[in-house]
């Protein structure tokens, strides 16, 4: 099913080169070393593989990327044209997958810890090693391999039992290619403890015109009652290409809301996973998709109802203009224990050339009988009557057009909380909308 | 709940109908494949050498293929050295009229609810009758024949239209599209065959009956279907076999190429046997359908109830070529006890406001794994495609599943696209509603069931709608979920 193996070079020059950086005292290196191993054995996905149909990552690997070469360190003073203005938050910086201390800035607290995960896994050893690799499988995806074994740095929070944060976490992952490609894999790590609830932002954005690759693996626990709300704005110019898992797992009671929202770049595959393991949980998946150009966007969602009496609801949507293709696959599991499970997913498509592809594909895999679940997915284009009502009413093409597909986004838009992040969404789409479709 | 478990019992305990042998004597090849066993079909059914080289060559590219594993079913691996792939009963001469057929063959179609006698010409059926791979009659050829309408077994076409088969065979299915069709364009020993000539409706429906009688043998059987300009068929295909512990293969192929402004409706009820309680034995139900619309505004309408085998894999599916053409699927599947279907359609949008629906209901019982795959694609050049899915679950009982695998490729911005899918069990309101007016549980669930059923079942020709509403009523009367 997942990814075959492929005899290629480029999966044994990955390989070797995985092993070669293998440091014997790290404070992980046995999971590292363990995942390295994994990776050998999956391979990078062959051009056919099915859940790579669509998402040719292992060719650009192999044509665009000289993976022996070493990333450069890229410029600080680059991330002010990138950050959310006007939003209290704690902050933190990744610059080419290098945290940088001088950019970010944590609040002291008491409340909870905000670390990069480098130092956590010296300072808070036994916690993050209970969860870090715990979750996202090394055996099933060979990207989340090859991050086990390699990632850099990234973030870790812990939110202890009981606490309540207002204050959003952000992180900033930004690609300098002034210098040169760069490769990157950024590993997070989000500790959630019970009736505890935390809000967490990464953006992506890419400077320079050299192509860069970054893998992404997010790993989240959210005990008992507790919330957690995750907001990803992909929104790199040009040759960014990016593989992201991220897979969380949730207790009784919890309630998960993810927010993906991919703007721009050459080529995006999330990967989210949720695994509903316990009962009365609520989960919520959002995304949108608005792609201009050569962009490919892929998500691969899961949602996984293990334990009865679960909620789960997924509304993608997407639009495509000029050669861009938008894949989206859904997949939801329902196990025999699992039910009265509720599960719900959606995925709707807008093209607006000629040359844009979208591939779509949910899937519902039902072991449980007493459930209800549904999907739904559509493409189609606006609706003509509609723009020429529009029209007739003295608004020009494009912008009736801007406005059909505001109200298009609208929908995922309006689920977003945080006021200034909606404000600061609401304002980068609708700019784009009206620019660049 | 013990209630439930009760009337699940009952459902499962279900015998199947069609259970008996024929007595009859049967002349069969040696088991096992090679390049011999082909050479004695080929010569047996008295081939010309083109058709004995297609069957070789098919065979070369059939054992460079690889038997495809991504279908959602779990068997044990076919030794398909150990099967019998040509056994025909034996006749001492060729039948002139029904009354030269065997009484026990006569016997057996009375069996199954179709006679070839002079009675069931009031129903106006024309029936292909195929019993372990061959043709045993054709009726109501004479009457066929006075519209021109050619419609007999497959090799009988060989020999008196042989221009017709080698023009139009493979060219919707082509030999190596498929491990199943390879296998099958090596081995194939009989089927049916139909054309109908330029502007004529076929005043009745065309059907082939198939029963596999013989101990290990599988059926292979062709099926091609012809519609020339302006013409209609309506073509129906009911499939039986007997009881037996072991597995047998069924790997047919059914090609069908639509003209311009032709219409071609194919029904099937597929009531192969499924195998008892444990599992043990049924048939491997491994089939390629496909149409194409070759011409503009012609098409072609798939309707399935899907009730029998162990195991079905099976996707008719339509090309829609021709612009302003129209594909349709209609399906019900049900599973019980240890079946498994994995069963859809494709519909490849290549022409200009080209159509498409897609009803797909699946009900799951016992121990049995039903999953809809489909395919939806609108090529660059399909301006204005219009496709409608619907694809349907229903669970009964705790150990069954339902699966739901819909591919939707759309590289067309006018195409319109719209697919839908829901998982549920039958309302306990629903039931409580029936009960509440005196309706008993069983009957209450029969209902449900037809009901849900209904817009499938309505496409099928009154004959068969009869056979199917029976058939499911049979398999799932009383099952509460």
């Amino acid at each position: 099913m997942s990814a075959t193996v492929t005899d290629n070079n480029t999966t044994s020059e990955l390989a070797a080169l995985l092993d070669k950086q293998l440091v014997a005292t790290a404070v992980d290196a046995a999971l590292r070393k363990e995942a390295a191993i994994a990776f050998r054995t999956a391979g990078l996905p062959a051009a056919k593989a099915e859940e790579y149909r669509f998402t040719p990552v292992t060719r650009i690997l192999e044509k665009q990327f000289t993976l022996s070469q070493p990333t450069p360190a890229g410029q600080a003073s680059r991330i002010n044209d990138y950050t959310l203005a006007g939003l209290e938050a704690d902050t933190l910086v990744f610059i080419n997958g290098v945290f940088s201390p001088a950019d970010s800035s944590i609040q002291k607290t008491t409340d909870l810890t905000i670390l990069p995960l480098q130092e956590a896994l010296v300072s808070h050893t036994a916690l993050v090693l209970k969860h870090l690799g715990q979750y996202a499988d090394t055996a099933a995806d060979a990207f989340t391999a090859w991050n086990t074994a390699a990632w850099t740095n990234g973030l870790f929070v812990h939110v202890p039992d009981n606490k309540i944060i207002e204050r959003p976490i952000i992180l900033y992952h930004l690609h300098d290619t002034s210098e040169g490609q760069v490769v990157t894999a950024t590993r997070n790590l989000i500790v959630v403890g019970r009736n505890a609830e935390v809000t967490i932002l990464e953006k992506y954005d890419s400077a320079g015109a050299s192509p860069s690759f970054s893998n992404q693996v997010t790993e989240a626990v959210v005990a008992e009652n507790a919330g957690l709300n995750l907001y990803s704005i992909q929104h790199d110019a040009g040759q960014r290409h990016q593989v992201g898992m991220t897979r969380i797992q949730q207790a009784n009671y919890s309630r998960v809301n993810t927010f993906t929202f991919t703007l721009n770049g050459k080529l995006v595959r999330n990967n989210l996973q949720l695994v509903l393991d316990g009962e009365g949980i609520e989960s919520h998946m959002y995304g949108l998709y608005l792609l201009t150009g050569d962009t490919l966007a892929d998500n691969h969602t899961v949602v996984d109802h293990r334990k009865p009496n679960s909620f789960s609801n997924e509304l993608y949507k997407g639009v495509m203009d000029g050669n861009a293709r938008g894949v989206f696959n859904g997949k939801i599991y329902v196990r025999p224990q699992a039910q009265k499970t509720n599960a719900f997913q959606a995925n709707r498509n807008i093209l607006l050339s000629p040359t844009a592809t979208v591939n779509t594909k949910p899937q519902l895999e039902i072991w449980a009988d007493d459930v209800k679940c549904s999907h739904g997915c559509t493409s189609g284009q606006l609706d003509e009557e509609a723009l020429f009502y529009l029209r007739a009413r003295g608004i020009d093409k494009l912008s009736a057009q801007a406005m059909m597909l505001y109200a298009f986004a609208g929908e995922v838009l309006t689920n977003v909380k945080n006021p200034v992040v909606k404000e600061y969404l609401d304002n980068l789409i609708s700019q784009r909308l009206h620019k660049n479709f | 709940m013990s209630k439930d478990n009760q009337v699940l019992e009952e459902l499962t305990s279900k015998e199947y109908e069609h259970g008996w042998t024929t007595d009859i004597e049967t002349d069969s090849a040696p088991k096992g494949l090679n390049e011999d066993i082909i050479r004695f079909i080929s010569a047996k059914k008295n081939e010309p050498a083109w058709l004995l080289e297609w069957r070789l060559k098919a065979y070369q590219q059939w054992t460079k293929m690889k038997e495809p594993t991504w279908a959602n079913v779990k068997f044990p691996e076919i030794n398909y050295q150990d099967v019998i792939y040509y056994s025909a009963p034996k006749q001492k001469v060729t039948p002139k009229n029904l009354e030269d057929v065997d009484p026990e063959l006569i016997k057996t179609f009375e069996k199954l609810g179709i006679s070839l006698t002079e009675q069931k010409r009031l129903t106006g059926i024309a029936v292909d009758a195929v019993i372990d791979s061959v043709s045993v009659a054709t009726t109501f050829k004479e009457t066929l024949g006075e519209l021109g309408i050619i419609f007999c077994s497959f090799s009988e076409a060989v020999q008196k239209h042989p221009d017709l088969v080698k023009k139009y065979m493979g060219s919707v299915v082509p030999v190596n599209d498929n491990y199943f069709s390879a296998l099958n364009s090596a081995v194939f020993t009989d089927g049916s065959f139909c054309y109908i000539p330029k502007g004529v409706r076929c005043p009745m429906e065309l059907s082939t009956y198939f029963r596999i009688n013989a101990a290990n043998t599988g059926q292979f059987e062709r099926t091609l279907i012809i519609a020339d300009e302006g013409s209609y068929v309506s073509y129906l295909e009911g499939c039986t076999a007997p009881q037996r512990d072991e597995n047998q293969l069924h790997a047919a192929v059914v090609e069908i190429y639509a003209m311009k402004d032709a219409q071609v409706k194919y029904s099937t009820v597929q009531n192969w046997y499924p195998g008892d309680k444990e599992g043990k034995g049924g048939i491997y139900n491994f089939v390629t359908k496909r149409g194409l619309c070759y011409g503009d505004s012609s098409k072609i309408s798939w309707t399935q109830v899907e009730t029998g085998s162990a195991i079905t894999w099976k996707y008719p599916s339509c090309i829609l070529r021709g612009d302003n053409s129209m594909g349709e699927f209609y399906s019900v599947a049900v599973t019980n006890n240890y079946q498994q279907a994995d069963t859809g359609t494709k519909m490849i949008h290549i022409g200009k406001n080209t159509k498409s629906r897609i009803v797909s209901k699946g009900i799951s019982a016992g121990h049995s794994q039903n999953s809809y795959r489909g395919q939806v694609h609108i090529m660059k050049r399909a301006e204005g495609a219009r496709n409608f899915s619907q694809c349907d679950s229903l669970l009964m009982g705790d150990k069954c599943g339902a699966h739901t695998f819909p591919y939707i490729d759309v590289e067309n911005s006018t195409a319109r696209i719209e697919h839908e899918a829901t998982t549920s069990k039958i309302g306990e309101d629903q039931i409580f509603y029936c009960l509440q007016r005196g309706i008993d549980e069983e009957s209450a669930v029969a209902l449900i069931v037809n009901g849900y059923a209904k817009e499938v079942l309505n496409q099928l020709p009154m004959e068969f709608a009869v056979e199917a509403q029976k058939l499911l009523a049979l398999t799932l009367e009383g099952s509460v979920g």
